[in-house]
């Protein structure tokens, strides 16, 4: 079965328009996340990390009116775009396929234009499809938190399978009013910047970004580091709709199904992390019936924050960058150990020679999802 | 394709009549959703209060999987993490979007609430069937103008080839208002001679799909 290559990739968050941007800014220990006290978003002040409204503006009118275009479409049409133009490869034919992740797109018409037909994720995905001159019918993957991870675990499958010569994923999310009520609702809102895997932590920071990676089943010849997206799995806990699992079975069994596929040993762990009492508890344990619990372990949410849809691809973009550039990123926010089952967290950025990377995460509906990267 | 798959059986729910298997089960009386899925959930002996609080999405799709898999034993027949469950509809889950925008539109009578919240993501629906049965597989939620049986098949025509799983449920599974339907199959790893229907391909599907 052929291989699935990363070649080439975008993140767009509040610290940063690319990756590059974004991986400065993390090693500079930047974060995105800061008081909001918006009225029109929520009646209490939150910690979110969110894009600037008139930077992205001036970002998209260097190349088209945003006047056309919903905050949402400018993101993921700026991310698309900055990917498109890091490859060679022509994506226009008829062995390309767009995915879309995300979990609400445009949803934040819902309040001032309820019958907008922009509010269908479809309809969402053919824009940008057409703006990108794409051929094929887009496909739109919403999984809750996991959709990242598993738009890039599909693609790469269609991929293997010959269904597609190579795959644009973008994932975007943005935090309207309807999130954060939402969020707000479940009392899963940190009091503060969130804390992963912290003792003191009490909730996720949410947070808005656009995250493109293009797979191809060929690697470029001048791509001195060749990144393979391996085979991953998604599974469900069967246990709650709104609450991780006490034995993380679900994540257990992706992770494990994944190791079985992808015999390394794992050289670090980008986790989840969304810095709620009852995720990061469910992942140490996971994690320490995988047998990994000596391995370093990150989470990106203390910069960006839960970007939704966003973080599977942002998340994975950033550990493939730590292959390519040997540097291990830090858990911002975490300072002392806080769930039951001790992990290696990593609380300084290191350089480190390292071949891959093990990506998880979990939602709501009791998703979970694994997928491992390597170099080859 | 590696091996041979089938379709085992499907539950098809359009305009208030129920169809599993080439058989018409149940015509509902053509109230509104709320009503026909609560009389399905009476004529079909359902009993599982948690269903009293999902919302309409997640009754539809619920039902649907019970209709289909009412004796059919899969619990016995597959460990719970070779059953799959891949999704897809047009609405995505625009029509509790609907409510729980309600509940945030005004200040003064200001009431979002987690049970509502929770449903706003179509892939609650997986959930909610996976607990019931304990299925721990592959779960995957697509969103599409149109059902798209060319896709799907191939789609999971490579993840039995792959192992990933060796029974699936998959379709449709749409609610936008009063309109609804749900057209779920029911696919193993065998040949339409030992079980089913037909063997899984995108004519068939098609053609179960389109039945009225």
């Amino acid at each position: 079965m052929r291989d699935v290559y990363i070649s080439a990739d975008n993140i767009i968050t509040p610290v940063g328009f690319t990756t590059g941007e974004n991986a400065a800014a993390i090693l500079a220990g930047k974060t995105g996340i800061q008081l909001i006290d918006d009225e029109k978003m929520s009646p209490v002040p939150f910690y979110a990390s969110l894009v600037d409204s008139k930077v992205l503006n001036n970002r998209f009118s260097l190349f088209d009116n945003p006047a056309n275009y919903t905050r949402f479409e400018q993101m993921a049409i700026c991310s698309v775009k900055d990917a498109l133009s890091k490859t060679d490869i022509v994506l226009t034919g008829e062995r390309t396929l767009f995915i879309l992740s995300t979990t609400k797109g445009n949803i934040d018409l819902l309040e001032k234009d309820p019958e907008s037909k922009r509010l269908y994720l479809w309809d969402t995905a053919h824009l940008l499809q057409k703006y990108f001159s794409f051929r094929n019918e887009p496909l739109v993957i919403s999984d809750a938190c996991i959709s990242g991870v598993q738009a890039v675990i599909t693609g790469a499958r269609l991929i293997r399978a010959g269904l597609y010569d190579t795959c644009v994923i973008n994932g975007t999310d943005i935090i309207s009013e309807f999130v954060l009520s939402g969020f707000n609702s479940f009392k899963s809102l940190s009091t503060g910047p969130c804390r992963p895997f912290d003792k003191t932590r009490d909730g996720l920071s949410l947070g808005e970004g656009s995250g493109t990676i293009i797979l191809t089943s060929y690697s470029s010849a001048g791509d001195s580091r060749k990144i393979i997206a391996g085979e991953g799995f998604s599974t469900n806990d069967a246990n709650h709709i709104s609450g991780p699992s006490r034995t993380g079975e679900g994540l257990f069994i992706a992770i494990d199904r994944t190791l079985k596929k992808n015999p390394f040993n794992i050289d670090f762990i980008s986790a989840h992390g969304t810095a709620t009492p009852y995720n990061d508890e469910m992942e140490s344990i996971a994690i320490t019936r995988a047998g990994l619990q000596e391995v370093p372990v990150n989470s990106f949410k203390g910069y960006w924050g839960h970007t939704l849809g966003a973080a599977g691809v942002i998340e994975s973009i950033m550990s493939i960058y730590s292959i390519r550039n040997s540097i291990l990123f830090s858990t911002l926010g975490f300072r002392e150990p806080g769930v039951s089952n001790p992990l290696n967290i990593l609380n300084t950025s290191v350089k480190k020679e390292i071949n891959n990377c093990l990506k998880i995460a979990s939602g709501f509906g009791g998703c979970n999802a694994a997928i491992m990267f390597y170099g080859k | 394709m590696k091996g041979t798959y089938a379709i085992s059986g499907y539950c098809l729910i359009r305009g208030n009549k129920v169809i599993r298997d080439e058989k018409l089960l149940f015509t509902g009386k053509g109230g509104s959703f709320s009503d026909f899925a609560l009389e399905n959930y009476r004529h079909f002996s359902v009993s599982y209060p948690k269903f009293h609080k999902m919302d309409n999405l997640g009754k539809l799709g619920f039902l649907s999987a019970e209709i289909l898999l009412k004796d059919r034993n899969l619990t016995g027949k597959y460990p719970g993490e070779k059953v799959g469950i891949i999704l897809s509809n047009c609405s995505s889950s625009l029509d509790t979007d609907r409510n729980h925008q309600k509940t945030i539109a005004s200040r003064s009578n200001y009431f979002p609430s987690p049970a509502v919240f929770v449903y706003t993501l179509p892939n609650v629906v997986i959930g909610e069937i996976c607990i019931k049965h304990k299925f721990f597989g592959e779960g995957n939620f697509f969103v599409m103008e149109k059902f798209n049986p060319s896709f799907i098949v191939d789609y999971i025509t490579q993840l039995f080839d792959n192992d990933i799983f060796d029974c699936c449920i998959t379709g449709w599974t749409e609610i936008d208002g009063n309109n609804f339907e749900s057209v779920l199959f029911l696919i193993e790893k065998s040949t339409k001679t030992e079980t089913g229907i037909a063997n899984f391909g995108t004519a068939a599907i098609e053609s179960i799909f389109n039945r009225k």
